[in-house]
């Protein structure tokens, strides 16, 4: 069984918590803006762990000072992608640390079919293990929106 | 989505579900919910004290003083109402300040995100001020995300759009400048909690602004025309400009100040409080070469602090009024 027991992706802060509310992303959104993170919003349709890089929704916010601008680009990006994963992303620009510091799923499609447990023989009955992620069955252009 | 379980720690107010917000009201707004007088308000939003400074601090412009204090009244009244149920829907405050150069519209547009940010009704209270050339890209389809960029970075403050006029260029019609007044327009109406938008300019280049464009003069609630000075005002200004640098006039020096804004007023190019900052530059330019000269004095505090009368007398000012005049 390689999806979680909540039957839902569990990636970035809060994954395992009931969705958070417009009103609660926008404190955390303010929460980093207070720290000087930049936000991005990203999507993706292929949730595999070792998907890194989503699709970015329009560049990197910088210089913001107020959450109402990230949650504009991010009704945006629900607006033009109902149905596939959307996650805010703060990134730290602290001169050594230049990295995100925050990740969380803010969007998430109606049905999310989870993983299976690939396995591939290899010489001398070895065994090779890899994780499969169903929402990429269908090709690109018919996963739906 | 489902509603939230549960609460997260320093969320002051969590969105609650209009059936649990009936059965339990948040503990903080009890407090707030029971200010039924001014002065309560006042107390709370230190709105009073901006007002005094706003008072103090800039010199003429009584129409300007009498609508911000009219709008600061309107929000704490708003505020009362409120707090007795009726229904308040926050009003429009986008502003369009007129007038000639160095009337002070900048200045004003500063205090005026302060003044909006303790009366509460924008959240940071920083101010954006901008120009064409931030709002309006340089190709096709570079426009759109320039002006959102300064858009989201103005929100939860104030959007100062300075010789808003430079937007609309009738004379190219390919000119991105629609573009961007397009999405300000949008931004003005369906974001109108989130950001108050403050255009500046000129008076007459102004208003055929918008006349060509009649949408963005209905969704500006606030009109507000810079008088210009007058020279006791101007004087009073510099009096105040020289205060902040610690200068002082000297001897006669003041007099000739008076007289000299009195001969400027008339000439060329008078720009108001812009004038009388440049007139006192270059006088503190004069005195500085004058002490300059004087190799080997020891200069007292009292020295380096004055303006002499001749450092003022020596302006260009005097001799065109001179010719002018020669009587």
């Amino acid at each position: 069984m390689m999806t979680s027991p909540a039957g839902r992706l569990t990636q970035g802060q809060f994954s395992y918590l009931p969705d958070l509310s417009d009103a609660e992303i926008s404190l955390q959104i303010q929460y980093g803006l207070n720290k000087g993170y930049a936000w991005s919003v990203e999507y993706t349709d292929d949730p595999h762990p070792r998907n890194t890089y989503w699709e970015m929704f329009g560049i990197p916010m910088f210089d913001l000072k107020d959450a109402a601008g990230v949650m504009l680009e991010l009704q945006n990006c629900r607006k033009t992608f109902p149905n596939r994963y959307i996650r805010l992303m703060a990134f730290d620009s602290t001169r050594g640390v230049e990295s995100i510091a925050m990740n969380f799923i803010v969007n998430r499609p109606a049905n999310e079919p989870g993983f299976g447990l690939v396995r591939q023989e290899a010489p001398g009955r070895t065994i090779r293990y890899t994780i499969h992620s169903y929402a990429t069955d269908r090709p690109e252009a018919e996963r739906g929106s | 989505m489902t509603a939230p379980l549960y609460t997260i720690p320093g969320a002051v107010q969590p969105v609650a579900t209009p059936a649990a917000a009936a059965a339990a009201p948040a503990a903080p707004t009890v407090e707030a919910g029971s200010m039924r007088t001014v002065n309560e308000v006042l107390s709370q939003s230190q709105a009073g004290a901006v007002m005094d400074e706003l008072e103090h601090d800039l010199i003429g412009l009584a129409p300007i003083k009498t609508r911000i204090r009219d709008i600061a009244a309107l929000l704490v009244i708003d505020k009362l109402r409120m707090n007795l149920g009726l229904q308040a829907q926050a009003p429009s405050l986008h502003m369009c300040f007129t007038g000639n150069p160095g009337t002070g519209k900048t200045t004003v547009a500063m205090r005026m995100a302060e003044i909006l940010h303790r009366l509460g009704y924008v959240r940071k209270g920083h101010l954006v001020a901008v120009t064409r050339d931030d709002l309006v890209g340089q190709y096709i389809g570079h426009t759109a995300p320039k002006t959102k960029d300064v858009v989201k970075k103005a929100m939860g403050g104030v959007l100062f759009i300075d010789e808003a006029y430079y937007l609309y260029r009738p004379e190219n019609e390919r000119d991105y400048g629609q573009e961007a007044i397009e999405i300000l327009l949008q931004v003005m109406e369906s974001q109108r909690d989130d950001l108050v938008v403050i255009l500046a300019g000129y008076k007459d280049r102004m208003n055929t602004f918008f006349r060509s464009n009649p949408g963005m003069s209905s969704r500006i609630a606030h009109h507000l025309d810079f008088p210009d000075y007058a020279s006791s005002d101007l004087l009073r200004i510099g009096d105040r400009m020289l205060e902040q640098h610690n200068y002082r006039f000297g001897p006669g020096a003041r007099e000739a100040f008076e007289e000299y804004i009195r001969h400027r007023i008339v000439q060329q190019n008078f720009a108001n409080a812009r004038s009388v900052r440049n007139a006192l530059d270059r006088a503190r330019l004069r005195q500085a070469s004058r002490l300059f000269a004087d190799k080997d004095r020891e200069f007292t505090p009292e020295d380096l602090t004055t303006i002499a009368e001749s450092d003022i007398r020596a302006s260009r000012v005097f001799q065109i009024a001179a010719e002018q005049n020669p009587d």
